[in-house]
This record gives structure tokens, sequence and C-alpha cells, in this order.
């Protein structure tokens, strides 16, 4: 296992490696010259050429891309061409919002996709599964912006609950100290900004919940319904135990280990999908600072949040199959 | 003790019952003192002075809250005493005099005073500083200031410095603070003389803002500003739909229409600084006068305007609009296909053997900009001209203008909010300039001279003369100055700004 472990870190400094290097190349050769939207009305080519210079993109793109790992290395990620603020304080600040939304929608996707699965299993063949499937692909169709819009007219301007824009009202003075604001406002019981957070979190959450959700039900409905035909669960109904304790205590303990393994592994997705459903909540993560520093072709930002990306998606594919081996007796062992 | 499905059901129900009671401000109404708008950019620095923001004209309006300009705009663009009241220039033109406003204070309640404006002039006008104006602020130097009155020597005559006082980076900062705090402490708590103080600022979220009780011009209607950067458009809608927002701008117009006609609802549209063009490349077919020419007039702008944008738009026939200081009402170009038809014919080309040449464009930029283009290749096709769209990011279209090397024809929009011909005609046409892409040698030597003309009314009409060339030359094609729609609470009044910067100093309770 510690043989492993090593392995996997190792593959994990490759890949990082990798993603840093065809990210670095693909912004610089991809259309859109930061220098270019900086320039003011009078520039002259002079001050093209000090400006290129200053920003060190006057280097053969190799060079650029030593000098910057060097100092990647050293912690020094740059600083913002249009925020002018250091790029790893600007990512740290805005990272705890992003996920914080994503494991509110992993859990909310999580609950929301259990309690269908168990109750498609559990009136399997009945209507009550065919709404269930329908819904799960009513779901699926539609991708989590659009479920976004949908949202927020529905619960934004017809029947307006939660808050459109933004992750916290204007109006509230908070005594946090961390980005972690959800998970301070419980440890501090400040209840009132907790429910401002969730009124504003919820939409964005459940619109990235909602088709993760329908994966889940549908993969665990399906695990649990192989489950009920295995022998172990006969000698349970054999024994008088009512379906719903065979389905919750036999057969849910076995079916699960799938489906855990593939929301840890959707949830690097999930993160993903925060750039687009931040934007359009106007949610302050790191995913609408990305489009952004897109817009901008702030090099530097875009190249450290895609790393940042990119080091989420390995870490928790890392601790995805460091758990699954945990849960699954015959890989601990083997 | 055991816990039943019952019990269960029943806290849920009391847990959801209790989360919807303390739902804190479910709809935010404009409550007296409180004024929340959607606005659609986000702030991404709070020095207006320095990097590429602050040469973004759509910010200039939160900017313009916290500090002040040294020359004030009116909404309409003319000018007014600001921090700086009294200025001018001396007979020979060599030296620039300006006389600064007493009794005012910054917002950290530190007394303003000449030192202020002078240190800030001479800080934008030095490279390091990273100023994107530093090209006009360091044609004036060796400041020496007396009382309230400055001096400064003229390196190198500006006939429009002191209209770039009241247009980007023209922001007087506070010497002592910032020299105290330096440039990150200012970035946290910025401090300036405007009719708002900074209060609270979440990077991508919102701003809050505090009325600046001692403002010099008047303390404005609302005691609390909200301005929350909401990009995307449909959820500025919805923001203000529900009631979340009680102004907002830059919505779709077929929302706009529908919003303003619902109760509670109004809207405002005004003619802002803005224009979409078409730049023409001195390339190709492009270097055929006729092929210019037939472009222009075959182009129906004003049933673009009626079709594409709800008849929200003045169509223009040179880059200068009916506020800008050398607009000239009698140089018309003109919707005529069949001369249209006539000047292609003259150089061989009809509808059966068409010039051919590619046009660029941005892709919801700006308003309809794709189908406008689409609309303009359907009217060319009909005279001979037949174009090829390609389709370009901003940023790409930033990336070869700068290197000239833009498509025959590529589109555009132009902000120019202090209305001077340098600001539009000049910086768009002069060959040299990074922002121009035709270099016809007739254009620039007509144009060198009027950079540095000291008579006023020579220089506006050497401009108007220009603008007149240039429509008989064809060297571009301008077609529509933009309106800027906005969406209110009828509770709001709300004053716009021709230079399209929604200033919430200029709204109070209707």
């Amino acid at each position: 296992m510690g043989r492993n472990l090593l392995i996997r870190l190792g593959s994990t400094i490759v890949t990082l490696f990798g993603v840093a290097f065809i990210v670095f190349i693909l912004v610089r050769v991809v259309p859109g010259n930061p220098i270019a939207m900086m320039l003011p009305p009078g520039a002259t080519d002079a001050d093209i050429t000090l400006l290129t210079a200053h920003y060190g993109l006057d280097k053969p793109i190799m060079t650029q891309f030593w000098i910057w790992l060097g100092r990647a290395l050293q912690g020094d990620f740059g600083t913002s061409i249009s925020l002018r603020q250091d790029v790893i304080g600007l990512i740290l600040g805005r990272l705890p919002a992003t996920l914080e939304l994503a494991t509110l929608a992993l859990l909310i996707a999580v609950a929301l996709g259990g309690t269908l699965a168990i109750t498609a299993a559990r009136f399997r063949g009945t209507a009550a599964e065919t709404g269930i499937d329908l819904a799960n692909g009513a779901s699926l169709a539609m991708p989590d912006f659009l479920w976004g819009l949908t949202l927020i007219l529905l619960f934004g301007v017809a029947f307006p609950i939660f808050a459109i824009s933004g992750r916290v009202s204007p109006t509230l003075d908070l005594p946090f100290v961390s980005g972690f604001y959800l998970i301070e406002s419980i440890l501090r019981l400040r209840f009132d900004i907790f429910l401002d957070l969730m009124r504003h979190m919820l939409m964005p959450a459940l619109a990235l919940a909602l088709p993760l959700a329908a994966v889940i039900a549908q993969l665990l409905k399906t695990s649990l319904k192989e489950a009920m035909q295995q022998d172990y669960v006969m000698l349970a109904r054999t024994k008088g135990f009512s379906e719903t304790r065979v389905l919750l205590s036999e057969a849910l303990r076995n079916a699960v280990i799938p489906t855990l393994t593939l929301a840890g592994v959707q949830f690097t997705f999930l993160i993903g999908g925060t750039v687009i459903v931040e934007r359009l909540f106007s949610y302050e993560g790191l995913g609408n600072m990305a489009i952004d520093a897109v817009i901008n072709r702030d090099l530097p930002l875009i190249q450290g949040i895609v790393l940042v990306f990119a080091l989420l998606f390995v870490l928790i594919n890392l601790l995805v199959d460091l758990s699954y081996a945990l849960l699954n007796p015959r890989l601990r062992h083997g | 003790m055991t816990t039943s499905r019952r019990d269960i059901l029943k806290l849920g129900a009391f847990g959801g019952a209790a989360f919807m009671a303390g739902i804190p401000g479910v709809t935010v109404s404009a409550q007296g003192s409180e004024l929340t708008i959607a606005y659609n950019v986000n702030l991404p620095s709070w020095d207006p002075t320095v990097g590429p923001s602050a040469v973004n004209p759509t910010i200039q309006a939160i900017y313009q809250s916290v500090f002040d300009m040294y020359i004030a705009q009116n909404p309409d663009l003319s000018f007014a005493p600001g921090l700086v009241t009294k200025w001018g220039w001396n007979d020979d033109k060599t030296q620039i005099m300006m006389e600064v406003r007493d009794g005012v204070t910054w917002h950290d309640g530190s007394p303003f005073t000449a030192e202020d404006v002078a240190w800030s002039l001479e800080r934008a006008g030095k490279p390091e500083t990273g100023n994107p104006i530093q090209f006009v602020w360091s044609k004036v130097g060796n400041f020496k200031v007396d009382g309230n009155k400055i001096t400064a020597d003229v390196k190198e005559f500006e006939p429009v410095l002191f209209k770039w006082m009241s247009f980007l980076t023209g922001y007087v900062m506070p010497k002592a603070y910032y020299e105290k705090v330096g440039a990150e402490g200012f970035e946290k708590a910025p401090i300036g003389t405007g009719p708002y103080m900074m209060e609270k600022f979440e990077r991508n979220a919102f701003v809050r803002l505090k009325v600046n009780p001692n403002y010099w011009g008047g303390k404005p209607a609302f005691e609390t500003v909200i301005i929350k950067f909401v990009p995307d458009s449909s959820s500025r809608v919805a923001e203000i739909e529900s009631g979340s927002s009680q102004v907002t701008l830059e919505i779709p117009y077929d929302e706009f229409d529908r919003l303003k006609a619902k109760d509670g609802l109004a809207g405002i549209t005004t003619p802002i600084s803005d224009i979409g063009m078409i730049f023409l490349n001195d390339i190709d077919v492009m270097l055929d006068k006729n092929v210019r020419l037939a472009a222009h007039h075959a182009i129906d702008k004003k049933l673009i305007i009626d079709r594409l944008l709800n008849g929200y738009g003045i169509a223009i026939d040179t880059l200068e609009t009916p506020q800008y200081a050398a607009f000239d009402a009698s140089i018309k170009v003109g919707y005529d296909p069949e001369k249209a038809k006539q000047l292609l014919a003259a150089s061989g080309y009809s509808t059966d053997k068409p010039a051919k040449f590619t046009i660029q464009t941005t892709k919801g930029f700006k308003p309809k900009d794709y189908e406008m283009i689409q609309a303009i290749v359907g009217m060319w096709r009909k005279v001979g001209i037949e174009a090829e769209i390609e389709i370009y990011e901003i940023a790409k279209h930033y990336e070869l203008r700068a290197a000239d090397k833009l498509a025959p024809a590529a589109f555009y929009n132009w902000g120019n909010a202090i209305g001077d011909p340098t600001t539009s005609t000049g910086f768009a046409m002069f060959g040299p300039s990074p922002h121009s892409v035709w270099d016809s040698k007739d254009l620039v030597d007509m144009i060198i001279p009027l950079w540095g003309e000291k008579d006023e009314t020579k220089r506006i009409d050497g401009w108007k003369a220009v603008d007149k060339y240039i429509a008989e030359q064809g060297y571009v094609i301008p077609l529509l100055q933009y309106v800027q729609p906005i969406i209110h609470a009828k509770s709001i009044k709300v004053t716009p700004h021709v230079s399209g910067a929604l200033l919430p100093a200029l709204m109070s309770p209707a």
C-alpha cells in the first residue's frame, strides 16, 4: 500500500508538471495578446516593446516557462496583470468559496440521489420508479447552467425566496478570519449569517447538484437492484426482515461502494462546473475569477487557477482511490 | 430513546419552516436611504490611475463615486469646476495654471490641498507608475504650488490636456495617505474626495459605499449604495425583476422593452458616447475607393437599428456623435444601393462578379453585433460584394489591430467620453497609432498638424475637415451611436450620463 501511495504521489507530480507545461504553452498561443488589450490610445511602438518586456513576454516561450517554473517552485506564481496582485494570494482568497459551494453541491447530490435511488429500488416496478427515472432523465438532460437559469426564474423571480447573486448579503459585516464562511458561521454560532449564506448558496449548489444527483440515483438504484438479488439478501428476507430493512441494512451497505467512488470522481467535474455557475450567480469564487482572467488574457492568473484546479483533480482522485481501498477489503488486503 | 420516521419528518418540516422564517430580507426594496445597483462589470482594482482597469470605460462610474476627477463633467459631457475650479494656459501656451477648491476633505478627514493635485499629475506622468495615459500627463512638469494655485511648464503642447482631466485616469489621489499606506494598503482601503466612501468590498461580488456627508458637491441622496457585480445580463434582469436591485443597465433591448412595461419599473434610454463602426484596412480590395464607398452606401443603417436594436440607436456617418465637439451634421454618406452598384461597376464588380473580402466581428460583445454584420453582408450581397464573416474574440481584435493585421473589414465599438475629435477620429484613424489600421499618407499628413494646433477653433475645424475627407474617401464605415438602456424602480429617479457612466450620486428617491 505504501509503495502504491509513493507511485501515486510521483505520478501526481508528473501530471501537475504536464498540466503546467501544456497550459503555459496554450494560453500563449491562443488568440489574444494581453499587451494589446492594455494599450492606451496614444501608445507608440516603443510603449508596446516596453510593456511586453515589463511582463516578460518578449522572451521565447520556453524561456518564459522555465522562469515561471523556477519561481513557482518557490511559491511565487507571479502577479496578476489585470488585478495587479499576487496570484497565489488571489487564488487562496477565492478557493474557500468554491470549495464550500462544491462541497454543498456534492452533499445535496448525494442526499437527493441517494434518496431517489432507495425510493426507486424500494418501489421497483411501480409508477414511483418510472417517475423517478423520468425525473433523472430530465435532470441529466439539462446542463448545470440551464438549471441555474431555471432556478433563478423560479426561486429568484417568480417566488423570490433565494438571493440571485453573490455569496452573502452586502449589508452584513462578517467577523470571519478565514474564507470558509459557512464553516466559520457554524463554529461561531452565527446562525443569522449561516442562513444568509445558505440563501445565497442553495440555488447555485442545487444547479450543480441536480445533474450529479441523477447520475448517483441511476447508479445506486442499479447497484441496489442487483444487490437485492443476492443470496445474503434472500437470507435476510427468510429471516422475516421487512423489505425496507433488507434494503437499508443489507443491500445498501454493498451497493454504496461504487456510488461513493463515482461521487468522488464526479466531485472533480463538479468543481469544474462551478466556473459557469459561479458566473451566472455572481458568486465570488475561483470560477468567476477564472472567467475574468480569460477575458482579460491575464496569463499569470489563468496559469495559477488552472494549476489549482488540476491539483484539486489529482488530489481528489487520489483520495477516492485511497478511500476505495479502505472501503473494499479485497483491495485493502490485495 | 428511538426516533421514528414521523419524528424525522416533523423535524424536517420544523427545520424548513425555521429556515424560511429566518431568511433575512427575501426581497430588497428601495428602503429610503439604501440603493442597490446591479452593475455589469467587476471592479478589478481600486487605483483608478494605473493598470488595465484604469482605461476600462465601464468601471469609471464606480471610480467616480469614490474619487473626484481634476475637472468635473456634466451629464451632457460639458465640463464644470471639480477639485480644480479654474484652469487654462498662459498666452504663449508654455505654462498651465490651475486653482483648486478650498474646504474639501479626504474621506479620512484630512484636508485636500493643491499639493495633492500637483503630486497626482506628477505621479501620472512618470513611466514607472504604470499610468496608461502617461503619454498625455508627461507633457507637463515642474509643478509649483502657491496656496491653492498651481503652475506647471508645458513640455509639449497637448490641446486636449484639460479635457483629459475629466477622462481616463484623470483622478486626484491623496498624496499623504498614499505615501503612508503604499499601493497595497490603498488597494485594501482606498480613500478619495468623492460623493461616496468605500465601506466594504468583496471582489467579484459587491462594493458597499457609504455617503460622504461632507461632499463639496452636496450630500448625495442615498446614505448607502450597494453595487453588485452581475456580469451576466440574464441575472441582471432577474435582479431587477425580483426587486433585489433597484437599478440596472446594459440588458438586451427586448428585455428592456418588456421590463419597462412592468408595474413598479421604468426605463430610460440615452444616446451615449459609444459608437459601432467598421474598421477598413488598407489592403486587398479596400485599396479601391469605389469598393470602400460602395460598401458604405449599401448599408441601410436605420433598418438595422429598427429591426435589430428595436429602434435604440442613432445612425452616424462620421466617427463623431452629435454630442462631440467636432460633430458636423452636414457630412452625409447616405444609404444608396444604386450608387453602390454604379461604383462597383466602375471597378468591374457586379452581383455576378462580386468584390470579395473578409469581415471580422465579435459575437455577443456588443448588442446584436454578429446579427448586424450578418445583415450588412446581406445588404452587400445585393450590390455586388461578397463578404465572408469571421468571428473573433475581442482580445483577438486588440491583438490584430495593434499589429495592423485586421481583415479588410472589422467591426468594433469606440468610446469617447470627452467628445474630443482626437479621442475618436484621431486615435482611430491616425496611421501610426496602434489603434488605427488605415495608414494612408494623405490622412496622416492631414492629421499631424492638428495634434499640436493651439487655436481651438482652427483645431476643431481641422478635425471636421478630416472627418469630411474620410467620409469622401470611405476610409471607415461609421454605423451607429449606441443607446444605453437603464431599468430602474419607479421609486428611484435616475439621471443618465452621456458618457455611459451610471452614477449613484445622480440618483435620488423619486
